[in-house]
Parts: structure tokens; sequence; C-alpha cells
């Protein structure tokens, strides 16, 4: 009984290491949640195109929403990806430092976006642009807009949050140049969040 | 347990390089072409630049190839969303109120 008992338990033990990530369990975790993610924002662009191939009325974006701003954005998102992977590159060597430095840096990147895509939608809505219809053309104009940039901004808030997390981490001296798994799954989410801002910015911005 | 480690990709070429193709989406929008080659032209660079960064900020170009197969995974079922999408789409364009009215003008001549 006790022996049967010991074989089950030691069946339902994981391997200590992942076959695909050896790194750790955690970041092949993150690459599949960012897969599943990756559907989520697929599926609402591939909504977008369909509702706006279909509709005979859609207002040019460019015309109606700030390129330029958006422009800055997207490169403002495209720092905070240099100085996530320069912390993570900071650790790798044992500079802890400079790990919490550019999480920092990544942390503010983030906090700013959030804020001039808080000072678009306040401005597109006073021009007035709402949920259920908006003064340029199609009703849905407005309505894919607020939800694919709303989703995005969902996505920046929480891996601020995350990150924040992470820079407690930091500060406590968690992390070394021989255990960095962390810094290394929390950037995997930041890059991710920058990868789908590139899409959505050419798809709804640009397109 | 510490990381597999690998050659340190060149972090800052690859910023130059999505910066670079940042602008030329800009100018793209406002170049004299044909609505269809600037969407091209704009899915092109769009794509190239998310793929930079997963393989290199993400270091996906350094993972096992089975790593590549799931991330890869959610653009092929995108992409075939639209192909299921597209038959039902030519059908909606085709009886939208500004195509029928055109047909009824046209039929009016007549």
């Amino acid at each position: 009984m006790t022996q049967a008992a010991t074989v089950d338990h030691t069946l339902g033990v994981e391997p200590a290491e992942s076959p695909l990530t050896p790194e750790s369990w955690g970041k092949l975790g993150m690459w599949l949640f960012l897969a599943g993610d990756a559907m989520s924002f697929g599926g609402l662009l591939a909504a977008y195109g369909a509702i706006r191939y279909a509709s005979g009325d859609w207002p040019q974006p460019s015309h109606v929403l700030g390129i330029q701003l958006t422009a800055f954005m997207t490169f403002l998102l495209i720092c905070s990806s240099v100085t996530m992977v320069k912390g993570l590159a900071a650790i790798q060597h044992g500079d802890q430092a400079g790990l919490r430095r550019f999480l920092a840096l990544t942390i503010l990147g983030g906090i700013i976006f959030l804020s001039m895509q808080a000072y678009e939608w306040t401005h597109l809505i006073e021009r007035g642009m709402r949920l259920s219809g908006n003064p340029f053309g199609a009703s849905l104009f407005s309505t894919t807009f607020f939800c694919a940039t709303g989703f995005h901004g969902c996505h920046v808030f929480g891996g601020v949050v995350y990150l924040t997390c992470v820079l407690v981490q930091a500060m406590r001296g968690r992390y070394s140049a021989t255990n960095w798994n962390s810094v290394e799954i929390v950037a995997l989410y930041w890059h991710f969040v920058d990868l789908v801002w590139i899409l959505v910015f050419t798809f709804v911005y640009l397109v | 347990m510490p990381a597999t480690h690998h050659e340190e990709p060149n972090y800052m070429g690859v910023f130059w390089w999505l910066l670079v193709l940042t602008i030329l989406e800009i100018a793209v929008i406002y170049a004299p072409f044909v609505k269809f080659a600037i969407v091209i032209l704009l899915i092109g660079m769009a794509l190239t630049k998310a793929s930079l960064v997963a393989l290199y900020y993400m270091h996906l170009k350094f993972e096992k190839r089975t790593v590549g197969m799931i991330a890869i995974v959610p653009l092929v079922l995108c992409v075939f969303l639209i192909f299921m999408l597209t038959p039902d789409l030519s059908a909606i364009v085709h009886h939208s109120p500004k195509v029928e009215a055109a047909a009824e003008g046209a039929h009016a001549e007549h």
C-alpha cells in the first residue's frame, strides 16, 4: 500500500527542467500565455479589418486621429523595450544597480505612454468620439478604435504593475548574475506589449 | 538554474532599424502611391518590425524551434481567420447600401 502510494507520487512529479525552455518552467508558461493573448489581439484586429472592409463610410484614420502624437508614443514604447533588454543584460552581468536603473526607466516609459493615451482619448472624446458613435463616419470606427487601443492600454497598465513588482524585488537584491529568470519573463511580456502596439499603430492609425 | 547563454544581439542596431521603419511608415501614408500599394508597404514594414522585436528583443532567434512554433501559431490562425471571413465579407460589400444605390442608379439609367 505504502509502496503503491510512493509510486503514484513519483509519477506525479514534473521533471525539474522544462524540455523547451531549460531556464525555467515560468518562461515556457509566459510564452504559452503570450500565444493565447496574441490570439485575442489577432481576433480583435481581424474583426476590425472585416468591419472596416464591409463599411461604406469609414473615415480615413490619419485625418481624424493624431498621427504625430501616436508616432511619438510608438517611439517611446520602442525606447522602453531597449531599456528593458539593457536591464536584462545588466543583471546577466551581475550589475544590480544597472538593472534597477533600466527597470525604472522602462516603468517611466510605460507611465508616459499611458498618460499620452489618456490625453489622446480625452481629446477625441471632446471632439465627439464615443463608444457608440462619432461625427466622422461609420459608428463602428470609434467603437473598434476604443476597444483595440483600450485593450492594449490595459496590457500596458498590467505591464507597469508587473515591472514595479519586479523592481521592488530588484531593490531587495533578489536578482544576480545566476538568478535572473524572473527579469527575463517580465521582459518577454513587455516586448510583447511593444510588438502588439506596432501592429495596432499600423492597422488602426496608418492603414 | 542559470539560463542558457548566447551571444548578446546588437540591441541598439535593432532599435535604429525600428526607428527608421517607423519614420518610413509615417512617410508612406503621405506618399503619392495607390492605396493598395500603401497598405502592402505598411503591412510589410509592420511585420518586419514585429519580427525584429520577437527575434532579437524576445530572443526567439536563440530559442528552441518548438518555442518558435508556439509563437507562430497565433499568426497562422489569424491569417486563417481572415481567409474564412473573406467570402462573407464579399457578400456584405456586395449588398451594402452604397453598392445597392449605385446599382439602382445604373438600372434607372437603362
